[in-house]
């Protein structure tokens, strides 16, 4: 893939997804993979699957076929716990925090800090906090307020130090960007850039390009449950990656690339293809058993 | 005067319920010749918000958790019943005639039987989804008729002699002399709150309020203690009653002797452990914090790990044991378990907590709001019973009162309450 990953292992790789809701198939076959400090956008219509597929990954909901390997080994992630326990943290978009808590009580809610009599200890969470919250956003003040006064960028930002604080090492970000105004998109970007620099795994999850376009070192985009392609995001333009929204159709000098959703999808590229498809030319030592790739295309 | 207040981090809510109170107390004084701010009638009044404020402490976090407990009128009748029962028929079979245990065990009896009447509530409100407003409507009926039937709707009476202390009356308060141990223990559990909160606070170098304020609350907390046990105390027992005490325990009757204060009433000091405790469970608890996640977000409070279900259950069997306690107050002060003790509690203690400011769309709350909610509801009723005022034109002022606190402090919370402040 990218020069600087060639030699590092995943952190997490979906392999051959299959999830179907009485009779139709949501995600069909779908694999994809997620480096150490890069960001990744998941790109679809709504319905494409994407926010699906992501929810098996953090445990809302289970696949009906296929793998999740953590770190080169197999992962069960059956609900929100286990995907917690193999450092997978989601924010979602409204539902991560409680309006009525502080930030400290929200990025330590389910996990407190208790003091010798089992008593909480605030100051020593809010003590967390602010160091957690300061390395992220220098600019967070309001430690004591309740979050429903603070802006829709603080807001995020305690949602990944609360991620943070759970040391997760992947983080899904459902439609980060959503109901942000300009100025606050710039700040949860550049929160992104710096967790990337941290190391961290980042899935982007949005239906609108130009949130992520900037943001992500690569896309996987989605259609009709499938996966079109997966892309670098210098390699492509914005009309390009529309073309994979809209239409299912690789950009034409990227056709080895495209995945089995692309409607423009070669013949010749089936089985015989150097570089397997859902592995988007990453350099993997042994590529041929990680992908089973005809499995999704044979009726099932 | 707004900064003053948030420099020395006082709650404005409570501010303005303290001045609401405060000019109905100054009112029905002033109204009625100087006969409502008395000893006698803020002893009184103590007495009889006690039920009422002890189950306004349980119903915050019912409210906080989104949800409503209309059943604890019936369920405080049910349970006064089954504890006059316990303690006139049941326990005498074994025990001698005023036991020392009886009150004891009838107590125990009444709060586990409230525990699993709100935890079976809970159970069906949290696990079977129906909503709490339909779980509890039907327990009213439900625990309402089962009052009836524990004795067919005979009155039970007369109670055990000890249970009757924890309804206040002549015999059940504490005196004068351990009233102001209380005050002094009280005093100085807020020195020691006080100091340990800042230094706490100060040993992580986060910022404080000015000492000048610290000391200003302090001295306002300790003030208000000693104020009401010199009331409490300032009451003393009828003439003829100190003269029956005296010659039980052998003191001459002299009339310095004849002074003997009332002090705390056992029913207040219950409602003040009551408060001290869920208050302590309210804010440095996780029980506590989880509570207001789920009221604030219990979508939220379920990806993080929180089991909302179970804590349904365990907030709707806290609040049964609050009506146990509550009707133990409440039949003690009577004397007597009848079958319609608790009519309309259900309304008064909601009505205590709203006007404490607690929303009814979940997440905020105060314990000591509600403790306020509760006594201007009682001022307001014991103010126009002492006036003379028809029953039927309390009702109407009552229910006019509650609206108007609902949409003043919606009013002023949308006016004052900046969020960039």
């Amino acid at each position: 893939m990218t020069d600087m990953t060639t030699n590092t292992d995943p952190l997490v790789e979906m392999r051959d997804i299959h999830i179907s809701f009485g009779g139709v198939k949501a995600v069909d076959g779908v694999s994809i993979d997620l480096y150490p400090g890069e960001v990744v956008g998941v790109l679809g219509h709504n319905g494409a699957g994407k926010s699906t597929l992501i929810k098996i990954l953090s445990g809302a909901y289970q696949a009906d076929s296929g793998q999740i390997i953590v770190d080169g080994k197999e992962a069960k992630i059956e609900n929100a716990r286990d995907a917690r326990d193999n450092n997978i943290e989601t924010i979602y978009q409204n539902l991560a925090l409680a309006d009525n808590l502080d930030a400290a009580q929200n990025l330590f809610l389910g996990r407190e800090i208790i003091d010798k009599l089992g008593f909480l200890d605030d100051a020593a969470m809010e003590h967390k906090a602010r160091e957690v919250l300061h390395r992220l956003n220098p600019n967070f003040k309001k430690f004591t307020s309740p979050v429903s006064a603070l802006s829709g960028g603080q807001r995020q930002s305690v949602a990944i130090a609360r991620a943070l604080l759970f040391e997760a090492r992947v983080l899904i970000m459902d439609e980060p960007c959503a109901a942000l105004g300009v100025h606050e998109t710039k700040m949860v970007g550049e929160l992104i850039d710096q967790l990337k620099r941290d190391g961290l795994g980042i899935l982007l999850i949005s239906h609108d390009l130009h949130d992520v376009f900037d943001l992500s070192d690569r896309l996987h985009v989605m259609k009709n449950g499938k996966l079109v392609g997966s892309v670098r995001t210098k390699d492509v333009t914005h009309d390009d990656v529309l073309g994979m929204i809209i239409l299912g159709k690789m950009p034409e000098h990227l056709l080895h690339l495209a995945g089995p959703g692309a409607t423009n999808r070669p013949v010749t590229s089936k089985a015989s293809d150097i570089t397997t498809p859902d592995k988007t030319g990453t350099d993997q030592p042994h590529p041929a058993p990680l992908t089973p790739n005809e499995t999704s295309e044979t009726p099932r | 005067m707004s900064r003053l207040l948030t420099k020395m981090e006082v709650d404005r809510r409570l501010v303005g319920l303290a001045v609401v109170l405060l000019i109905i107390w100054v009112g029905f004084d002033i109204a009625s010749g100087g006969r409502f701010i008395t000893p006698r009638n803020i002893f009184n009044l103590s007495v009889q918000t006690a039920s009422v404020a002890v189950m306004a402490c349980g119903m915050v976090l019912i409210i906080v958790t989104r949800h409503i407990d209309l059943s604890v009128g019936a369920i405080l009748g049910v349970l006064a019943m089954i504890m006059g029962v316990v303690q006139t028929d049941v326990l005498p079979q074994f025990l001698d005639y005023n036991h020392p245990l009886t009150w004891i065990l009838t107590l125990l009896v009444g709060i586990v039987l409230g525990a699993a009447i709100g935890g079976l509530q809970g159970l069906a409100v949290g696990y079977l989804g129906v909503p709490a407003f339909i779980v509890t409507l039907g327990g009213l009926l439900v625990w309402r008729g089962s009052a009836w039937w524990v004795t067919q709707g005979r009155t039970v009476a007369p109670l055990d002699h000890n249970f009757i202390l924890l309804g206040g009356g002549i015999e059940g308060t504490i005196g004068a002399t351990w009233s102001w141990i209380v005050a002094l223990i009280a005093i100085l559990a807020i020195i020691y709150a006080a100091i340990m909160e800042r230094r706490r606070r100060l040993s992580f170098e986060f910022p404080v309020k000015p000492v000048w304020a610290e000391y200003t609350n302090t001295i306002i907390k300790g003030g208000l203690v000693l104020a009401a046990i010199a009331t409490l105390n300032a009451y003393h027992l009828p003439t003829r009653a100190a003269e029956r005490l005296l010659e039980n325990k052998g003191i001459p009757v002299t009339p310095e002797n004849l002074e003997i204060s009332h002090g705390i009433p056992i029913p207040l000091l219950i409602v003040a452990l009551v408060a001290i405790i869920l208050t302590i469970v309210v804010k440095r608890t996780r029980f506590g914090r989880y509570v207001f996640a789920i009221g604030g977000n219990p979508q939220a409070a379920e990806l993080a790990g929180i089991n909302v279900k179970r804590m349904t259950v365990a907030v709707f069997a806290l609040m049964g044991v609050l009506c146990a306690i509550s009707a133990a107050i409440s039949s003690a002060r009577l004397q007597s378990a009848g079958n319609d003790l608790g009519t309309l509690d259900e309304l008064r203690v909601i009505a205590a907590v709203v006007i404490g400011g607690t929303s009814l769309a979940g997440g905020v709350g105060t314990i000591y709001g509600a403790l306020i909610g509760a006594l201007v509801m009682q001022s307001l009723q014991s103010g126009m019973a002492l006036l003379g005022v028809d029953t039927s034109l309390q009702s109407i002022v009552i229910g006019l009162v509650l609206v108007l606190a609902v949409f003043s402090d919606k009013y002023f919370h949308r006016r004052y309450s900046d969020p960039t402040a």
